[in-house]
């Protein structure tokens, strides 16, 4: 029989033992696995203006296509520009960041709390000589977190693509979010209408036809089943999109 | 399986060799044992994630079936359920980091079953009731036999659901490529729903049956 004292002495030892093997593996592993969400995060930016990038050159195509990244605040005002590998304004790079946090930041400000200013990412890009806005998304769906990038044609208003993705909205249901089928619908529609009122793109229950004929172009189909993640896709985009109204009425004029 | 197997004796003599093949087919985890069920209908969909859950079982049941054959015999019996979670979830913790850092798409399919390896009944399994009482060794062996009997399963139901459900053999588009779609071919969505995973394994259990009367229970 083993007494009480080894008992201890041997689950603490192994405690230790497993902790410092775990830390260092979780160490050593870092470096490569924030790489995999980098590249994940520029292939996403890329995949809304319908650039499919493969994983070994998706920082060549990032450089080549994001001629300028913003960090916008809510009166519109860039606080960061970084173009060209440098900084022309500001020190944080927008790519750096964490739409999570600034999100915060605005529910904080917006119930009365005191928070920072928060600061919003845009990325600009440049194919083929056409300018395209592409706007980072993060909202709450009915399991977890869903996000996406929409961009948004010269006029700032005509979506060009979008892409969602989900941590995990039911299969089948909630999580035909993240598939073409459901993302090209978005293509041509608008988030403004003609005197640049915002309306954002609604995913509407039941299907666009239940929308007045001229509120069509501002609406998409939900997912049949899917209504709760269909409705936060919605709020994420109103959410999200709300924060760069300003930048853009300035610069529609 | 219990009793001692003696020293000097062969690498790969029958008794060991038994190890390994007799889970692949009349001692098989999930058909004759029912074990690791939830896995075995959630990652099948495609032959790739199938794949990788696979070998992930594999390393994990191998090295957690030698460690606790080697420390077997000083493990306090009173907290021996403790060391085996301990290791067990440490090498799956491993497991999960390795493949965020370099198969990051897989691990991104496979989201909470790598985790779930922890809870997977033939880990727990086989390490109490035989790397608890046996030498490294045929622990060793013991793992790979039963991941592998794991492992088949897992791949033939991926094999059948991804060609049913997708048109795709590991993504290779198969039924595009012998044109079946223009005879108005088309795939079977509900393939790719976990209860035909369960279905799949039915089958399998009924042909394995069939075959090897042994299996039938009395009654």
């Amino acid at each position: 029989m083993f007494s009480n004292r080894y008992i201890f002495i041997y689950a603490s030892v192994m405690v230790i033992v497993v902790a410092a093997i775990l830390s260092s593996a979780a160490t050593y592993l870092k470096p490569f696995q924030e790489k995999n969400v980098r590249t994940e995060k520029i292939m996403d930016i890329l995949k809304s203006v319908n650039i499919e990038a493969e994983k070994a050159e998706a920082d060549t195509l990032y450089n080549k296509y994001i001629v300028e990244e913003l960090a916008l605040n809510t009166d519109g005002e860039a606080t960061s520009i970084y173009k060209d590998q440098n900084f022309e304004k500001g020190d944080i790079r927008p790519f750096e960041i964490k739409l999570k946090s600034e999100i915060k930041k605005k529910e904080f400000l917006d119930a009365g709390k005191e928070a920072e200013e928060p600061n919003f990412p845009l990325y600009i890009c440049n194919k083929d000589g056409e300018t395209y806005y592409i706007i980072p998304l993060r909202g709450k769906g009915l399991w977890g977190p869903i996000w996406g990038n929409i961009a948004l044609k010269q006029d700032m208003k005509t979506v060009y693509g979008v892409t969602f993705g989900h941590k995990g909205e039911t299969p089948g249901l909630g999580a035909e979010i993240s598939t073409t089928d459901f993302q090209k619908q978005f293509v041509g529609k608008t988030i403004f209408d003609d005197n640049y009122k915002f309306t954002s793109v609604k995913v509407v229950k039941g299907g666009i036809g239940t929308m007045p004929a001229n509120q069509q172009i501002h609406g998409v189909d939900a997912v049949s089943g899917g209504t709760i993640t269909s409705d936060a896709v919605s709020d994420m985009i109103a959410d999200c999109l709300i924060n760069y109204e300003e930048y853009i009425k300035k610069q529609i004029k | 399986m219990s009793e001692e197997v003696k020293q000097r004796e062969p690498l790969f003599s029958p008794k060991n060799k038994k190890l390994i093949f007799n889970p692949l087919s009349r001692e098989n985890p999930i058909t004759v044992q029912v074990l690791g069920i939830c896995s075995a209908l959630a990652v099948t969909a495609k032959l790739e994630p199938a794949f990788v859950m696979s070998l992930s079982v594999l390393v994990v049941l191998t090295a957690a079936n030698v460690i606790i054959s080697l420390l077997r015999n000083t493990i306090p019996t009173r907290i021996r359920i403790i060391v085996q979670l301990v290791i067990i979830a440490s090498l799956v913790i491993l497991v999960d980091q390795v493949l965020k850092a370099f198969a990051y798409d897989v691990s991104k399919q496979l989201s909470v079953f790598v985790g779930l390896i922890i809870t997977n009944c033939i880990i727990m399994g086989r390490l109490e009731a035989f790397a608890m009482g046996n030498k490294p060794w045929p622990a060793f062996l013991d793992g790979i036999g039963n991941a592998l009997g794991y492992g088949w399963i897992l791949l033939t139901v991926a094999f059948f659901r991804e060609l049913l459900g997708s048109g795709t053999i590991w993504n290779y588009p198969v039924m595009e490529n012998l044109g079946l779609y223009e005879f108005g071919y088309k795939n079977n969505g509900f393939m790719i729903l976990p209860p035909m995973a369960l279905i799949v394994v039915g089958i399998i259990i009924w042909i394995q049956r069939s075959r090897d009367k042994e299996l039938v229970e009395e009654n």
